[in-house]
């Protein structure tokens, strides 16, 4: 009877956190979505913004955002899931030969992988304004870029890397040990094996660490303030070639996204029509959001039906 | 068959994990194109013994191994010996079958892809030749498409021994095969162990005894890391030399 009541008491706690939490979650998105929905429409998703006058729209901000979260996601996919393979795949399991080596050969490196666990966990627990200002003297100052793309692109990547690391690892390790050694043992090498086997198993996981970080960068405003900047130059979206400064593609210009963007509204805009745009850029930001989780996971789905045959 | 060369010749094999001996001095020498069986109690070394045959132990940490392994007279722990090429001669099906998830046609050309074949019209063949060796061609040639993960644990086995055949190897190690398949597809293994042995050198680790006798022409007992007895199946199993072997086979213990 005792066991039944706690038992019952738990099943209640565990669904009235879960009722909690979905409550929050669609009294947010509700709100959001409800204050700034009404003023979504083509002309305040393409025009560009206003400085003083009312009318103004957030259509560099939100090309921005997505150039901006190509150019991070180019630098913090390869070395995030490069990390993940290292640390689960190759630290301290080099080619070995049991009748030549020594077994304590391999606890060298158990050192050295301690040491690479506890910076990435504390380089997770960065504020991100501390990223923003340490990406302010390492990418905007010292290399006399100014702030740019580039930038905000480096300064994302230290932000997501300690995330993309972990994610990536959790994914490697739970490939079946069997897989690898069935590659193996048909005389694969062990990179062959981590491409063709290791790699596609770990698939859907990669993607889930991939769009969890894409998340970040959309909605990451403090590491951009001093990296990315809080302005845009005239944009001329009829070029694009990278290499013109008013070309949309040129990665050494200033660009503030649409999270930074609504930061700067809310804080420092002269336009009358301040609520408009500030409500209506965070219900764009939802919704872009929203919409890139949902394509991101279908075309994961894709991929990965087309690699196992499933 | 007595007077052909061995083919695998095992000296003075020591192995251990960490500071436990796991195999003490074994010596063996395995004929080719013949059965030979492993046989003996959980926890034996009999595992740990076919896995030193293709270097698969490398992968496990702290291990350390002493004597020599000769596959058709060289020392495969030399230091000049390519780990992968021994592989590639030594294939393995495992206790577990283990397709990869992908389709079936891609499960049997993965090992000739790796291994440079890339020739569309060859590999069709190869895919053919090693599901028709297996015994699998007529169950899954109309899908070849499909995810193998799709098929029977039997025929996801015999799977595994065409993926292995494809890739042309001498010796074919077998652990435990068939010891999470049902008697109908363990039938099938053994069947096609009795086909194979014309053309491969076979050595199979078995918990089962009468799987032994059925299927191996030689039979070496294992007991606490120790090689303990070697001999014809027929002899180990009708008049064993050592009492130990005797216990063993007549289920006295293990």
């Amino acid at each position: 009877m005792n066991a039944r009541l706690a038992d019952r008491l738990a099943t209640v706690f565990f669904w009235l956190g879960a009722v909690i939490i979905i409550l929050l979650l669609a009294a947010l998105v509700g709100y959001l979505l409800f204050q700034g929905g009404r003023w979504l429409d083509p002309g305040f998703i393409t025009r560009p913004p206003e400085n003083l006058k009312a009318g103004g729209g957030v259509g560099p901000q939100l090309f921005n955002s997505f150039y901006l979260l190509f150019l991070a996601m180019l630098f913090t996919i390869p070395l995030g899931v490069g990390a993940g393979i290292y640390l689960v795949e190759y630290a301290g399991k080099g080619d070995y030969n049991p009748a030549q080596d020594l077994p304590q050969g391999k606890k060298a490196t158990a050192f050295l992988l301690g040491v690479i666990n506890l910076s990435v966990e504390t380089l997770a627990s960065l504020p991100s304004i501390v990223v923003g200002l340490f990406g302010l003297l390492a990418f905007v100052v010292a290399t006399g870029w100014g702030y740019s793309l580039l930038a905000g692109a480096l300064a994302l990547t230290v932000l997501n890397l300690p995330v993309m690391v972990r994610i990536s690892q959790e994914a490697l390790q739970t490939v079946s040990g069997d897989l690898k050694e069935a590659s193996l043992a048909l005389g694969a090498s062990r990179w062959e094996t981590i491409w063709k086997i290791v790699l596609p198993a770990a698939f859907p996981g990669l993607v889930t660490g991939a769009i969890i970080t894409a998340g970040r960068v959309f909605g990451e405003a403090a590491a951009l303030l001093y990296t990315a900047g809080m302005s845009s130059p005239m944009l001329d979206f009829g070029d694009w070639n990278p290499l013109h400064p008013n070309s949309p593609l040129n990665p050494f210009r200033p660009a503030a996204t649409l999270a930074v963007h609504i930061w700067k509204i809310n804080s420092e805009a002269l336009i009358p029509d301040i609520r408009r745009v500030a409500d209506g850029s965070a219900a764009l930001l939802i919704i872009v959001v929203l919409v890139f989780n949902l394509l991101a996971r279908w075309f994961g789905r894709y991929l990965y039906r087309r690699m196992t045959a499933s | 068959m007595a007077d052909q060369q061995p083919k695998i010749i095992i000296n003075n094999l020591n192995f251990y994990y960490g500071s436990t001996r796991a195999l003490k001095d074994v010596n063996l020498e395995i004929k080719p194109y013949a059965v030979t069986a492993l046989i003996g109690p959980s926890g034996c070394g009999k595992s740990t013994f076919l896995r030193t045959l293709n270097r698969l132990n490398d992968l496990i940490e702290g291990v350390r191994l002493s004597g020599e392994i000769l596959l058709d007279g060289k020392n495969i722990y030399d230091p000049d010996v390519d780990v992968v090429g021994l592989r590639k001669r030594v294939g393995m099906v495992f206790q577990r079958p283990n397709p990869f998830p992908m389709s079936i046609y891609d499960n049997i050309a993965y090992g000739p892809r790796i291994h440079g074949i890339t020739n569309r019209h060859q590999l069709d063949e190869i895919v053919e030749r090693s599901l028709k060796a297996a015994a699998l061609w007529d169950e899954v040639a109309d899908r070849l498409r499909q995810s193998a993960l799709g098929l029977s644990g039997g025929q996801q086995q015999r799977l595994c021994i065409a993926r292995l055949l494809a890739v042309e190897p001498e010796v074919v190690l077998m652990d435990e095969p068939s010891s999470a398949l049902d008697p109908i597809s363990t039938l099938k293994i053994e069947e096609l162990i009795q086909v194979l042995k014309e053309k491969y050198t076979i050595i199979i680790v078995t918990h089962n005894m009468q799987q032994a006798a059925r299927v191996s022409d030689y039979t070496a007992f294992f007991l606490n890391g120790e090689m303990v007895e070697y001999d014809e199946t027929e002899i180990i199993f009708t008049k064993p030399r050592d009492q130990r072997t005797e216990d063993y086979i007549t289920g006295r213990f293990g």
